[in-house]
């Protein structure tokens, strides 16, 4: 059963191309959303043994390939904010919900009775309880940051979207053809996670692109090669024999 | 609902210090409490990004390990207990006013104060001079002198706050041995964009992790082994003549004909002409070239003369010649790409390749802005011509006994293909490029160390020769860590590396007080941790300690803080005013000086009090003279004060900062003393910037418009132009001083050969000293740490958000280290070198070049430290690897002892350390070693929270 698709649907687009990993999306995150409308979010052991906390969005890293064909992976992930997302239907209360107006993922605290059951559903981990509150937690695209028309315009955007060093985020509507995301996306071979779940994950991800450069040996001779500058031509003495000399035909 | 218009709610501006780059932040708060910290879109570093660290300040000003009040160790109790009483700052200040009225009144060379990165050494060192101590330094020694002084020596300015790669305009950007660096966002920025226009980044590296991660080249290399690619990459270039010759012969010094006359006291120096004024701290125009044209020497720049770059030439008092590139080029004759693979590991054909998309980008595709300009010898441009292959390097390079030659070799690379200062290469940023050198010295005699006066001169400074060494007449050392000494001539920065070995050691003598501010020297910002903390501990037969007394000042309980007779809690950068000095290191950009404040948008923690406060206190009742007027009253009121009233000399109109001087802040770099002038950067985003004009952005080593200015504005004596030192007369000069040539100061006997051999007016490669001193076989892996990116320059090893991403480390190997010595991935192993063991967990890894073993630094802790749990991953299963990594080498045949150190600049070379890894199976408990006693948190500490469920305005009631 196919929902009926929203108007609008907001979503990030990373780019792995320039992602170094710098881990500035995950703590930007963390702080806006701690003081934010997702109240707390909770850090236990935060200066013992294995600390561990909510995170709305965390930075994998892993290498693909044998050295010395070695790439070092940094992936950012968070929730897909899936067009069809698997952990609405399973959710028993309704707490978990996806807007209409723009298409966002979200869970209503008051209903949510932390039974767990979205976070089996979501192929991608995307979702983490909080043990304290009882209540399944993730990203909210900073819902209350986007629309907040205190904020001045171009700061209406996720936190995670403002910090990145390296823009390597982009977020927009992936319903309108013409916004940066769905550019980026046509246009730098944008993929989704796992599209085999048909979950039609909103994120999307940009892969890296290599620029290579090849040098043809043309290259390397020039006419004005400045070492030409330096060669000695040493001229023949004036008064050794020549052929105009002895040569008369 | 909207939450930045909630009454409650209000921002401020300032400026971020969670690492070293400084990013300009607007600080939401809510009742008080931080409710976010963001990037500032206005300011001129990050244009509003920010990084891990940055956006994790909430956690460092509310950590458990903040400390509170000034504390006193218990009479009876060791150091390294941290078993303190908590005192009141008036105590603490009558005890250190004691104590150091004592030591200057005697010797005041017996107090010692050495700093991290703290980014205030222009007050730390103005309060250093005034005492009269010449024993003052910050971590530059530790961390990357060699990467200051091989490109200052060589071009005139160097990587960091000083210059960087052009990345907006540059094709081919080449990233060599760096994980991260000071200018953390705006590298990040800048390549990102770079990327996305299509620039080509080749990263040099043996791990492949953080920036390399998106290099469309990684080329892994062996550790300390960088000067030999650079010199195989200079040989292939110079061989197919794809090197930039009109940069060279117009703008450095390729063409100057050097004096091959063996038994000449001018041997390896430039001729000149008969010009002798050479006062001054400028290259005087008084050299030769040889020109092509009329086949005689002429003076340099001579109108039409089109000099010879190689031969060799007789003048007419039979004076045998040759420029110094034909010096270059038969000195990279035999350092050919298959001699070079043999060190690096890099293929040659991969060297040759790599050579070749250098030279070819660097002259196929030259951009040319419509910029006119004028250079020094008044010949007027249209346009401004860049070579667009820029290259950025730091610690890779430089933390090796052989990087000093290896970062000449660098910056002679980038100049042969003419980037320097130049649209999409390098660029300098003000206040350099400087004179090479740059023109601060230090004094040059034990005498200038004198009983109640300032030290007569720089602690530290630039030598130009060797009558500038800070040594006696027997030629040893005035300094405690012997910088400026014949042991290490060009120490820039200090050694401080050295200075409790040295100090315990009482070589060259002992000391009394040694005051340390923000600097982890019991742990992580020390080599051979282990045995520099017993001697922190280690007593003479009196019972005297070796090193008397202990004063460190720090925000948290560090590790070294354990060792401290007196603690100074100082503040975070939240809640105190800073600046960002022209004096200093300020954030001036490529197209102008810039330099910032922060302004304090919370209130001190606890009695904690900005070390800025302390050193002005202090300095007033030691009544320097800087500090107090001539009745000897405080001068100053407090340190923002101090920073709006302090001149350089009086009258001089040039203070800390240079934006809104003059008394309604009309005037920039120069200008009377503004009252208001923190209230105008406050209003400006705590910063100032001025944009040069655009004649004025480039070729600013021999810009006639841009030195003018440069003189006007007093951020130079001389508008002289610096020409490039591609050979260099400076190391020279040296040389020849310890070959007896010359009647400058000489070296002791002893150290003649170690002078003569290192102090080459051209780039050499040499194996790094340790690999030369040590069994390789026995030890045949290169063991080496990054800092990783949310942790860089960081001083958050508590911060509850970031010890969540590097809780504990591990050590990273090739699988095929594993396979040979029978481990597995995640086994327990033994780290071993020549000096020491440490036990940890090893992964796998295939972005690590096979003979390389390396770990993210200073992640390991020490046992309670920073207030963390004794069960915490920081010590259980996190290590340190400076343990394996000595201060000191092995003594050499003569039974000599040289500190761990480049020669030429006492750089650490804490890259150099050889190991072998093998399997722990001989382990009773599964936790790194060493381990130490647990250290017992500071009296009164904040509470150390097991659940932290943090709410701006709500967590703290």
């Amino acid at each position: 059963m196919d929902m009926k698709p929203s108007k609008k649907q907001l979503a990030l687009v990373i780019d792995l191309n320039v992602c170094v990993g710098c881990h500035a999306c995950v703590t930007s995150c963390k702080e806006w959303n701690t003081s934010g409308i997702s109240g707390y979010m909770s850090d236990d052991n935060p200066y013992g043994e294995d600390p561990t906390g909510n995170f709305f969005n965390r930075v994998q890293t892993f290498e693909v390939g044998e050295y010395p064909n070695t790439e070092t992976v940094h992936f950012p992930k968070s929730c897909l904010h899936c067009e069809e997302p698997p952990c609405v239907p399973v959710c028993p209360t309704g707490a978990s919900y996806k807007r209409e107006e723009d298409g966002i993922v979200l869970v209503d605290y008051d209903k949510c009775i932390g039974c767990r059951y979205c976070s089996w559903a979501c192929p991608y981990g995307a979702r983490e309880i909080d043990e304290h509150q009882k209540v399944m937690k993730k990203c909210t695209l900073c819902v209350d940051r986007i629309y907040d028309e205190e904020l001045p315009k171009e700061e209406r955007k996720p936190a995670c979207v403002m910090a990145c060093p390296t823009n390597a985020r982009l977020f927009g509507d992936v319903h309108d053809p013409d916004s940066n995301v769905s550019v980026a996306i046509r246009e730098e071979g944008g993929y989704a996670l796992m599209p085999e779940w048909n979950t039609k994950p909103a994120n999307h991800y940009l892969p890296r692109r290599r620029t290579q450069r090849s040098i043809n040996d043309d290259e390397l001779v020039r006419a004005d090669n400045p070492l030409n500058k330096e060669i000695e031509v040493s001229k023949p003495n004036f008064d050794e024999p020549s052929l105009d000399d002895s040569t008369s035909w | 609902m909207s939450e930045t218009s909630s009454p409650k709610s209000e921002v401020k501006t300032t400026t971020c210090y969670m690492c070293a780059c400084r990013c300009g932040i607007k600080v939401t708060l809510r009742e008080g409490e931080i409710r976010y910290i963001e990037g500032n879109p206005a300011h001129p570093v990050n244009k509003g990004v920010l990084c891990a660290k940055g956006a994790s300040g909430i956690m460092k000003q509310y950590s458990p390990a903040r400390l509170t009040k000034p504390l006193l160790r218990k009479p009876n109790t060791d150091r390294g207990d941290a078993d303190f009483e908590e005192i009141s700052w008036e105590r603490a200040f009558d005890i250190m006013e004691e104590r150091l009225s004592n030591i200057r009144k005697t010797d005041p060379k017996k107090f010692a104060l050495f700093t991290g990165r703290d980014q205030m050494q222009a007050l730390t060192g103005l309060f250093a001079k005034n005492y009269g101590t010449p024993n003052y330094a910050a971590h530059g020694g530790f961390c990357s002198v060699n990467m200051a002084a091989g490109m200052i020596y060589t071009i005139g300015g160097s990587f960091w706050e000083f210059g960087g790669p052009d990345l907006e305009r540059s094709k081919l950007f080449i990233m060599i041995g760096t994980a991260e660096d000071h200018s953390s966002n705006p590298m990040k920025v800048a390549l990102s964009k770079f990327k996305r226009n299509g620039g080509r980044f080749i990263s040099i590296n043996p791990v492949r992790t953080g920036y390399s991660a998106i290099a469309d080249e990684w080329v892994p290399i062996k550790p300390g082994t960088d000067g030999a690619l650079m010199l195989a990459l200079i040989h292939e270039i110079i061989k197919l003549g794809l090197y930039d010759r009109e940069f060279l012969v117009q703008y450095t010094n390729s063409a100057q004909l050097v004096n091959l006359d063996e038994e000449s006291s001018e041997y390896g120096m430039f001729l000149r002409t008969e010009i002798p004024e050479e006062e001054g701290c400028f290259d005087p125009q008084n050299k030769l070239w040889w020109d092509r044209t009329s086949n005689r020497a002429v003076v340099t720049h001579t109108e039409d003369a089109d000099p010879r770059l190689m031969g060799e030439f007789t003048l007419d008092d039979g004076v045998n010649v040759k420029p110094a590139f034909q010096l270059l080029k038969e000195r990279v004759e035999d350092y050919t790409p298959e001699w070079a693979e043999g060190i690096t590991g890099i293929s040659a054909e991969d060297i040759r390749r790599i050579a070749h998309e250098m030279g070819v980008t660097a002259r196929d595709q030259k951009i040319e802005l419509p910029i006119s300009w004028t250079d020094t010898w008044g010949k007027e441009h249209d346009t401004v011509v860049g070579n667009p292959v820029s290259f950025h390097a730091m610690r890779g390079l430089a933390a090796h006994s052989n990087g000093f030659q290896a970062i000449r070799a660098l910056s002679i690379l980038m100049t042969i293909l003419g980037t320097i200062d130049r649209p999409g290469g390098f660029r300098h940023k003000a206040p350099f490029p400087r004179p090479i050198p740059p023109c601060a010295k230090t004094p040059n005699t034990p005498h200038a160390v004198q009983p109640n006066m300032p030290l007569d001169g720089m602690p530290l400074g630039f030598p130009a020769e060797p009558d500038d060494l800070f040594v006696g007449d027997d030629g040893k050392p005035v300094r405690i860590d012997k910088a400026f000494s014949w042991e290490h001539p060009l120490s820039a920065h200090g050694l401080m590396h050295n200075v409790i070995t040295n100090a315990w050691k009482g070589d060259p003598y002992p000391i009394d007080t040694l005051m340390i501010f923000m600097s982890n020297m019991a742990w992580n910002s020390t080599m051979n941790t282990q045995d520099v903390r017993k001697m922190l501990n280690d007593k003479n037969e009196d019972g005297e300690y070796k090193i008397p007394f202990l004063i460190v000042a720090d925000a948290f309980n560090s590790e070294t803080v354990a060792y401290a007779d007196l603690v100074l809690p100082d503040t975070t950068y939240l809640e105190r005013h800073d600046v960002m000095s022209m004096l200093d290191r300020p954030i001036s950009e490529f197209e102008g000086p810039a330099d910032s404040i922060r302004v304090p948008v919370v209130p001190p923690f606890g009695e904690c009090k900005p070390f800025q406060e302390v050193l002005i206190e202090l300095g007033s009742r030691l009544d320097l003279p800087v500090f107090v007027n001539k009745d000897g009253s405080k001068k100053y009121r407090d340190y923002p004060d101090f920073i709006t009233n302090y001149e350089t000399e009086p009258g001089s109109g040039i203070g800390f900062l240079a934006g809104w001087r003059g008394k309604g802040g009309e005037k920039f770099m120069r200008g009377e003393p503004n009252p208001n002038q923190w209230e105008m950067y406050a209003k400006n985003d705590c910063f100032y910037m001025h944009e040069l004009p655009k004649s004025y952005q480039y070729m600013r080593n021999w810009n006639q418009g841009y030195l003018n200015w440069s003189q006007k504005h007093r951020l130079m004596r001389y508008a002289e132009p610096i020409l490039i030192h591609v050979y260099s007369e400076v190391l020279q000069k040296f040389r020849l001083a310890a070959q007896g040539k010359t009647d400058s100061k000489q070296p002791p006997d002893h150290l003649r050969e170690r002078v003569d051999t290192y102090f080459d007016p051209l780039p050499f490669y040499y194996e790094p000293l340790e690999a030369q001193a040590i069994d390789k076989h026995k030890y045949p892996l290169n063991a080496i740490t990054q800092r990783p990116m949310a942790m860089y320059h960081a001083w958050d090893s508590q911060n509850a958000w970031l010890r969540q991403i590097h809780a504990h480390n591990y050590l990273y190997v090739s699988p095929q280290l594993g396979k040979k010595n029978s481990f597995e991935d995640g086994d327990w192993v033994w780290v071993e070198s020549v000096w020491g063991k440490v036990r940890c967990m090893c992964r796998f890894s295939e972005a690590v070049e096979p003979n390389t073993v390396w770990t993210w630094n200073a992640i390991g802790k020490a046992k309670g430290a920073w207030n963390l749990a004794s069960n915490a991953n920081e010590s259980n299963k996190g290590f340190l690897l400076n343990h394996v990594i000595s201060e000191e080498l092995p003594p050499n045949s003569k039974n000599e002892v040289f500190s761990n150190s480049d020669p030429v600049t006492g750089q650490a070379a804490w890259y150099d350390v050889r190991v072998r890894v093998y399997k722990a199976d001989d382990q009773t408990t599964p936790e790194t070693f060493p381990q130490f006693n647990a250290m017992q948190p500071q009296p009164n500490a904040p509470k150390r929270r097991n659940w932290l469920a943090y709410v701006a305005g709500k967590s703290r009631k």
